[in-house]
């Protein structure tokens, strides 16, 4: 075969063509199923983290209930919830909160439990009312921690969206099924190299947010 | 003043922490509970900012029982300085110190500009201001949690345990600066430790907790090391109490004789009886070949000395 691996002309007609499997449109639906259910994720983690910090007989059943959900394959809940939100983003950014869930859940709880016991006790002392004590001390101790679980959360819901390709809603996956039905790889290529641009960009953001959030933090990332 | 009226602290499980414990805590002095692990000395601490509440008896912070005030009002009144000092690792040191002006609503300019002042009075350099937790020694950051505790001025300090998590040095120069501190403001302040020489050296009042929660004895260092109790109070004091007690005694009273002929400061030990102890007398007379201890005033002038007779008569009382 003497077919070059990468077809520069084939992306130079498909980034944006109009359509709705262009490059470009793929790749902006690609980081809507993405980010969404790591959003999302994220104001759901929060309080159930902190209720299961605050009672801890709720963690394992918790934990256990996620490590369930994330054990499914992400296939198997698209195909219940198509039933229910039909061929739409929907249909995969639900699974991908689950998913996400499973991350972040855990990592509020140990950010909680990274706060010292010795400054919790302090901030009381001080005269902290308990809310006050959790959104000005407690919370922000727990940032490093919970952004090193969101690093997780965000890189594999990148990655997982693209099997959403197969009903039809996988922003970049389309381009893995579209190759491969053709036996032709310049649209694998790419999908790929977007995909892990995407995941190390997001990655880089969460980094530097962290530096800017935490300066006081000793565990830089 | 603080008074404990036959408290006690059971738990559900029936643990006796605190029991029946009836204490006054004297205004403008320290008073030190003392005891092994498990006499409750922690308990009784926090009982007084409510961190714990009694199950029995009551505390009376100016005649006025603490359950009837407001939590977080009453601990904002009391500082409180902790074990491994608590500072916020996410906040900067000038703003760990401004906590409590901050949570009274102080103007900024006016919390912070009061915090500069409290950093210089603890003995750290005002550049640490800007810096995080993280960046200070285990003695810094612990002078930084007394200048937090001091900030809003308030009346009483509680000190749990303060100086244990630091090396001896360290420790030794931290208990000096709070009886500094403490000539200059002259707080109420409960320290806890189970270091029964930390007690006498910083305490004007001990009081030895037992397991269990019982109160032991009450005393001044000197009465106490003189005349323990009971056996738990005596093994628990340990050795050396009669030596200890002399450091509680001063050296003013003592006769000085005419120094001989060729008696200087050289190859001698010296005191001086102006400030020192019976304790460090005695200290010089051992060190001396000729047994006299070298009596000389502040600038080093000799203005007698003492033989070790003398000196054991003076311990004798």
């Amino acid at each position: 075969m003497d077919e070059p691996l990468v077809r520069w002309d084939w992306i130079a007609r498909n980034w944006d063509n109009g359509g709705p499997t262009s490059v470009k449109v793929l790749l902006e639906n690609h980081i809507v199923m993405a980010f969404v259910p790591v959003i999302a994720g994220l104001l759901i983690a929060i309080p159930l983290g902190l209720a299961c910090a605050r009672y801890r007989w709720l963690y394992q059943p918790t934990v256990g209930i996620m490590n369930v959900v994330y054990s499914l394959p992400s296939l198997a809940l698209f195909s219940i919830l198509l039933s229910v939100t039909g061929l739409t983003q929907t249909t995969v950014i639900i699974p991908l909160t689950l998913f996400s869930l499973a991350v972040l859940i855990p990592a509020v709880v140990d950010g909680m439990q990274s706060v010292p016991d010795h400054v919790r006790q302090s901030a009381v002392a001080m005269g902290f009312q308990p809310m006050r004590r959790l959104t000005r001390v407690e919370l922000p101790i727990a940032v490093p921690v919970v952004l090193a679980g969101l690093r997780v959360a965000a890189v594999s819901s990148i990655s997982l969206v693209s099997v959403g390709a197969l009903i039809g809603q996988g922003g970049l996956g389309y381009l893995f099924i579209d190759g491969w039905q053709r036996q032709f790889y310049t649209p694998i290529v790419v999908g790929i190299v977007l995909v892990v641009a995407l995941a190390l960009v997001a990655d880089l953001v969460i980094i530097v947010a962290q530096r800017l959030l935490t300066p006081w933090s000793r565990r830089r990332a | 003043m603080i008074t404990f009226d036959g408290v006690t602290k059971r738990y559900a499980d029936g643990t006796v922490a605190v029991d029946d414990l009836s204490l006054e805590v004297p205004d403008g002095a320290i008073t030190v509970f003392v005891g092994p692990s498990g006499c409750g000395k922690t308990t009784s601490l926090r009982m007084i900012n409510r961190m714990i509440d009694p199950t029995g008896g009551r505390i009376l912070l100016d005649g006025k029982d603490v359950t009837a005030v407001d939590p977080a009002t009453l601990r904002r009144g009391i500082g409180y300085v902790i074990q491994q000092a608590g500072l916020f690792p996410h906040r900067r040191i000038v703003d760990n110190i401004a906590t409590v002006p901050f949570l009274l609503g102080w103007d900024k300019k006016k919390a912070r500009a009061r915090a500069m002042e409290l950093l210089e009075r603890v003995g750290l350099d005002p550049k640490m201001a800007r810096r995080y937790p993280y960046q200070l020694s285990g003695g810094q950051q612990q002078r930084v949690g007394v200048a937090r505790a001091l900030a809003a001025d308030p009346p009483v300090l509680l000190m749990d345990e303060p100086f244990s998590a630091v090396d001896p040095i360290v420790r030794t120069s931290l208990q000096e600066e709070l009886l500094r501190l403490q000539s200059e403001l002259h707080k109420t302040i409960v320290f806890v430790t189970h270091d029964i020489d930390e007690a006498v050296k910083l305490g004007d009042t001990v009081a030895v907790l037992r397991v269990g929660g019982k109160l032991a004895q009450v005393a001044a260092p000197a009465d106490l090391l003189s005349d323990p109790a009971d056996d738990f109070v005596r093994e628990f004091l340990g050795r050396d109490r009669g030596i200890r007690r002399l450091g509680f005694v001063p050296a003013k009273n003592l006769a000085l004789d005419p120094a001989p002929e060729g008696v200087t400061p050289e190859g001698h030990g010296t005191f001086n009886p102006a400030r020192d102890s019976l304790r460090a007398a005695l200290d010089a007379a051992l060190l001396s070949p000729d047994g006299l201890a070298v009596a000389v005033d502040d600038d080093g002038r000799v203005l007698g000395v003492v033989g070790e007779a003398a000196l054991v008569g003076a311990a004798r009382g």
